[in-house]
C-alpha cells in the first residue's frame, strides 16, 4: 500500500494485500447473515464501525493537516443529538435530521476553526478542551433542549428505498458501507490538491503559505471535514443505539477517539480503523482475563494513558505505520520513467518596460532595531539583482517582507504593477512571488515529486487545468534541476544538496514572474556551488524569469548578477553593476571596516 | 447582606480562586518558556500534590506542616521523574508529540489515583480554622492564606528569576537553548529543574485549594482549563500576563455564577477565553511574534 499521491511513471507492481484487506471488509459485515450472532457482538461491531468514522475524522485533522482536535466527541455528539432530538423531538425523517446533525456538526468546526486556527497549535488543543466541556455542560444542563442527563430513548432506525434497517444485522450493514465509502474518501484525500495542501501545513505550514497554499483556509476545511465525520459517526451511532445521554459525548470519549487513531496509525484510514476495533475489542479482551489479572480492568483507564505516552514515544506511526514500514522493506521501488518528460517551460513575456519589483520607503522595525529602514528600490524585468551586505544587515529582513511573512512598518511592494504590501504570503505567489529559504523548508516526509508538485499548484499558475498537468509541470521542474530520477524519493532522505535543489525546483514548477533566492549557496561544497552558477545561469538565459537573491558569496553574486544592491543597517549605501559596487569605498568599509577607525 | 457586602464577597471568593489559577498557571508558563509546549498534565500536578497531602496527613497520620512539606518534596521528586518519562525522550519530536503524551500522563495519572483513592472525594481541612468577620463580609481563612501564599510565591519567583544566577540560566535557557548551551549552561538540567519546580507549584496550589473544592480526580482537569485560558487572555507565555489573568478569570467566573447562573460556572472562563482569542488573540501583555523564515 502506497501512500504517496502520485507517482512517477512507471510499472505497476500488484500487491494481494489491497484484495486480502477488501474480502475481510465485504465478509466482516456478512457475517451475521450466514451464522448467529449474539447480540452483544453486533452492537460491539456497530459501536466499531461508528465510532471509526469518527476517528477517520481525527486522521483527517491531525494526521494529514497536523492539528489536534480533542473536541470530536463534542462533534460526534452533535450527530447524535441531531438525530435524536429530530426523530424523537421534533417527528423528522431519520435522514434529514442525519443530515441536520452532520451540517451543525461541520458548522460548528468550522466556527471554532476560524477563531482559533490562525494562532496554531497549543491554543487549538486547549479551545478544543474547552470547547468539548461547553459542549458536555450544555448537554447536561440544557435540560429543556437535550433533556439533560437522562438522555434521550426511543430513537427509531430509519428505513432505506424501500427496506427497513431496524434489524441489527441490517443497520450494521449500512455503517459499514458509510464507513467503507468515508475510508476510500479519506484514503483518496491525500491524492488530490487539497490533500497535498494539508499534507503541506503538517509538514511546514511557512514553505507552505509561501509556495501559495492558502494555509489558514485549508486548516478549517480540514477541520470542518473531521467535525462533520464525527457528525455522521454519531448519527449512525444514536440509531444504532436507540439512546443516548451526555456521557457518551464528554471529554473522555474525545481522548479515546485520540488514542484510537495514534494507536492504529494517524496517517492512515485504515490505522484510524484498526485502532479503533482493537481499542473497543480489548476491554472485551481484559474480561476473558483470569482472576488472578482482574485488576487490569480496576487500572484499565491508566494503562490506556500510559499506552498513549509509549505509543508517542515507541511507535508514533502507530501500528499500521508499523505494519506498512515492513512490507516496504520487501518492496524495491522500480526506478522512475524518466523519458519523455518535456522541458521546463520558464517563460514570461517581457512587453513592458517598468520594473517588476519596486519597493517604496520599505520599512521594517522590531522595536527600536530598524532591521528594514527607507529602502527604494527597483528590480528590472528578466535580470539578476542580488542583495549583499554584511550580517545583520537587514537582507533576509527584506525578503521576508518582500515575501509578505512579515508585515512593513511602513512603505510598499509592488509586483507587476500590483500593490501587494498588505497582502499575504499566499496571494503573492499566486501574483507569481516564488522563493526558497536560507534553512531549506520542504515538507520532508513528502516524495520531491509532492513537494514540487505543492509548489505547482498555486492559483493562476498558467498550467492546464487538472493532476495529469500538475504532474508533469513538477516532473519538468526536477528535470529542469536534474533531479528528476529522485521523484520518489521522500526528501528526508534526500542529501542536502539535493534538498535545495528540490527547493528550488518546487519555486520553479509555480511558474514564477519573480523569484527570491535566500542564500541558495549556503552550505554547498565547491562543486555543488558550480552546479548552482550554471543552473542560475540557465535560469536567466533568456526566459525572461526575474531573480532577487542574497548570497554571502561574492563569486557566485558576481558571476550571476546584472545588478548588485548593497545594505548595511538596514539603509541602502550602495547599487550599480557588479564592477562598480564591488570597488565602491563604502561598500569595501562596510565590509572590511573603515581603515581609518582601525586602530 | 446588602448588595455592596456581596460584591465585597464575591469578589474576595474571586480574587482567591483566581490565585490558585494564577498559580497553576505560573507552572504552565515556566514550561512553556523552558520547553516550548503546552503540559496538559499541569493540573494533574495539583490534583496529585491534593491527594498527596490527603495521604500523608489523613491516611498516615502525620503533623500538618510535615505533611505539607513531605507532599511538596513529593512532588519535586514527580516533577523530575514527569520530565525524564514524558518529556526528555520526545523533546526533538515538535510539540505535537509531546503535548500529546502529557495528555496521556494526565489520563494516566488520573486513573492511578482513583485506582488508589477511590472515586469518592477527599476533604482536607483549613489551615487554619475560622476566618474574619468585617461589616457584612467573611473572609474565610482558607481564602486569606491563599492570597497570601500566592504573593509570596509570586514574589519569590521574581527573586529567583531577576536576581539569582539560577534564574538568569533558567531564563537563557528559554530564550535561546543552543546560545545557552554554547555559553556551558547545561540546558537539559535548567529544564528538569523547571519541570521539579513547576510540579511542587502545581502540588502548592493543590493543597491550598483542597480545603475549598473537594480533592476529587476531576479538580486538576478544570483549574489547569482555567488556568490555561489565563495564560492565553494574559498573553501566552507572560508571566506576568499568568497572574493577571488567573485572578481576571476567578473573579469573572465568580460574579458570573452569582448574578447569571450557577451550573455554567465553568463555562464563563471558556467564553472570556473565545471573546479574548477573537478581540485580543495576543492577550493582555502579549506581543504578536511571527515566525521567522
Amino acid at each position: 500500500m502506497r501512500t504517496q499521491s502520485l507517482e512517477a511513471p512507471r510499472a505497476r507492481h500488484v500487491s494481494p494485500w489491497p484484495f486480502i484487506l477488501f474480502a475481510i471488509a465485504v465478509a466482516v459485515p456478512l457475517l451475521p447473515y450466514y451464522t448467529h450472532v449474539s447480540h452483544f457482538v453486533l452492537s460491539m461491531f456497530m459501536q466499531a464501525t461508528t465510532y471509526a468514522i469518527a476517528v477517520l475524522g481525527m486522521v483527517v485533522v491531525l494526521g494529514y493537516t497536523g492539528q489536534i482536535n480533542l473536541a470530536q466527541a463534542a462533534f460526534f455528539g452533535f450527530g447524535a443529538y441531531g438525530v435524536a432530538l429530530g426523530t424523537v423531538a421534533h417527528g423528522m425523517s431519520f435522514w434529514l435530521s442525519l443530515a441536520i446533525g452532520i451540517g451543525i456538526a461541520g458548522l460548528a468546526g468550522g466556527i471554532l476553526g476560524m477563531t482559533t486556527l490562525r494562532l496554531g497549535g497549543h491554543y487549538l488543543a486547549m479551545i478544543t478542551i474547552s470547547f468539548q466541556q461547553i459542549f458536555d455542560l450544555v448537554a447536561v444542563n440544557w435540560i429543556g433542549v437535550t433533556r439533560g442527563p437522562d438522555g434521550v430513548a426511543g430513537i427509531a432506525r430509519p428505513s432505506l428505498f424501500g427496506y427497513e434497517l431496524s434489524d441489527d444485522r441490517a443497520y450494521l450493514l449500512l455503517c459499514s458501507l458509510v464507513l467503507y465509502a468515508m475510508m476510500a474518501a479519506v484514503w483518496y484525500l491525500p491524492r488530490t490538491r487539497l490533500g497535498r495542501a494539508m499534507r503541506g501545513v503538517r509538514e511546514n505550514e511557512l514553505a507552505a503559505e509561501v509556495v501559495g497554499v492558502h494555509t489558514l483556509r485549508t486548516k478549517i476545511i480540514a477541520f470542518t471535514l473531521s467535525a462533520a465525520l464525527g457528525g455522521v459517526g454519531g448519527g449512525l451511532y444514536a440509531g444504532g443505539f436507540a439512546y443516548i445521554s451526555p456521557d457518551n459525548f464528554n471529554f473522555q470519549r474525545a481522548v479515546e477517539f485520540l488514542s484510537m487513531v495514534l494507536l492504529g496509525g494517524v496517517q492512515s484510514p485504515f490505522g484510524g480503523a484498526l485502532g479503533t476495533t482493537l481499542l473497543i475489542l480489548l476491554p472485551e479482551w481484559l474480561k476473558e482475563m483470569p482472576p488472578s489479572l482482574q485488576f487490569i480492568k480496576d487500572v484499565y483507564l491508566a494503562i490506556y494513558g500510559l499506552a498513549v505516552i509509549l505509543i508517542m514515544v515507541f511507535m508514533p506511526e502507530g501500528i499500521w505505520g508499523l505494519l506498512r514500514n515492513s512490507w516496504m522493506k520487501f518492496r524495491t521501488a522500480p526506478p522512475v520513467d524518466t523519458s519523455g518528460i518535456t522541458p521546463l517551460n520558464l517563460d514570461i513575456a517581457v512587453t513592458e518596460t517598468t520594473p517588476l519589483l519596486k519597493l517604496e520607503g520599505l520599512q521594517k522595525y522590531f522595536g527600536g532595531l530598524h532591521a528594514v529602514d527607507g529602502i527604494d528600490l527597483e528590480v528590472a524585468r528578466g535580470t539578476v539583482h542580488a542583495l549583499i551586505g554584511p550580517n545583520g544587515s537587514g537582507k533576509t529582513t527584506m525578503l521576508n517582507v518582500v515575501n509578505g511573512i512579515y508585515k512593513p512598518t511602513g512603505g510598499h511592494i509592488i509586483i507587476d504593477g500590483n500593490d501587494v504590501t498588505l497582502k499575504s504570503p499566499h496571494e503573492r505567489a499566486a501574483h507569481g512571488l516564488g522563493r526558497t529559504f536560507q534553512n531549506i523548508r520542504l515538507f520532508p516526509s513528502m516524495s520531491a515529486l509532492e513537494n514540487v508538485i505543492v509548489g505547482a499548484q498555486r492559483d493562476n499558475n498558467p498550467i492546464e487545468p487538472g493532476a495529469k498537468a500538475l504532474r508533469e509541470r513538477a516532473m519538468s521542474a526536477l528535470q529542469f534541476v536534474g533531479l528528476a530520477d529522485k521523484a520518489d524519493t521522500i526528501v528526508r532522505s534526500l542529501p542536502y544538496g539535493h534538498q535545495r535543489l528540490v527547493e528550488i525546483a518546487r519555486a520553479l514548477a509555480g511558474h514564477p514572474k519573480l523569484l527570491l533566492l535566500d542564500e541558495p549557496a549556503a552550505g554547498l561544497n565547491q562543486t555543488e556551488k558550480m552546479n548552482l552558477v550554471e543552473l542560475l545561469k540557465k535560469l536567466r538565459s533568456g526566459h525572461g524569469l526575474t531573480i532577487f537573491l542574497i548570497d554571502h558569496d561574492m563569486g557566485l553574486v558576481e558571476k550571476v548578477s546584472d545588478r548588485i544592491t548593497v545594505l548595511n543597517f538596514g539603509k541602502k549605501i550602495a547599487e550599480g553593476t557588479p564592477q562598480e559596487v564591488l570597488r565602491h569605498p563604502d561598500v569595501i568599509a562596510a565590509y572590511l571596516g573603515d581603515g581609518s577607525a582601525a586602530a | 447582606m446588602d448588595a455592596l457586602a456581596n460584591n465585597f464577597q464575591v469578589l474576595f471568593q474571586g480574587l482567591a480562586l483566581g490565585s490558585i489559577y494564577a498559580l497553576v498557571a505560573l507552572g504552565f508558563v515556566l514550561i512553556i518558556r523552558a520547553t516550548n509546549v503546552v503540559n496538559f498534565a499541569q493540573g494533574d500536578f495539583a490534583m496529585l500534590g491534593a491527594y498527596m497531602m490527603v495521604a500523608f496527613l489523613v491516611s498516615v497520620g502525620l503533623p500538618y506542616w510535615l505533611s505539607f512539606l513531605l507532599a511538596l518534596v513529593g512532588m519535586g521528586v514527580f516533577g523530575l521523574v514527569f520530565n525524564y518519562g514524558v518529556y526528555y525522550p520526545l523533546r526533538h519530536r515538535g510539540f505535537l508529540p509531546v503535548i500529546i503524551s502529557t495528555l496521556g500522563a494526565s489520563i494516566f495519572l488520573q486513573n492511578t489515583v482513583l485506582a488508589i483513592f477511590g472515586a469518592q472525594p477527599k476533604r482536607l481541612d483549613n489551615v487554619i480554622a475560622g476566618g474574619m468577620q468585617i461589616g457584612a463580609v467573611f473572609l474565610d481563612s482558607q481564602y486569606l492564606v491563599i492570597l497570601a501564599v500566592t504573593m509570596v510565591m509570586v514574589a519569590f519567583q521574581f527573586f529567583l528569576f531577576e536576581h539569582t544566577m539560577l534564574g538568569k540560566k533558567l531564563q537563557a535557557t528559554s530564550q535561546d537553548k543552543d546560545m545557552a548551551r554554547l555559553l556551558g549552561i547545561p540546558v537539559a538540567l535548567m529544564i528538569a529543574i523547571t519541570f521539579v519546580y513547576s510540579s511542587a507549584l502545581g502540588g502548592l496550589a493543590g493543597v491550598l485549594v483542597g480545603p475549598v473544592l473537594f480533592v476529587s480526580i476531576g479538580m486538576g482537569s478544570i483549574i489547569a482549563l482555567k488556568a490555561f485560558a489565563a495564560t492565553i487572555i494574559g498573553g501566552f507565555g507572560d508571566v506576568k500576563g499568568a497572574i493577571v489573568g488567573g485572578l481576571f478569570i476567578g473573579v469573572i467566573e465568580s460574579f458570573a455564577a452569582f448574578y447569571i447562573s450557577v451550573p455554567y460556572k465553568d463555562a464563563y472562563a471558556f467564553l472570556m477565553l473565545f471573546l479574548v482569542l477573537v478581540l485580543r488573540p495576543q492577550g493582555f501583555f502579549g506581543e504578536r511574534v511571527a515566525e521567522k523564515a
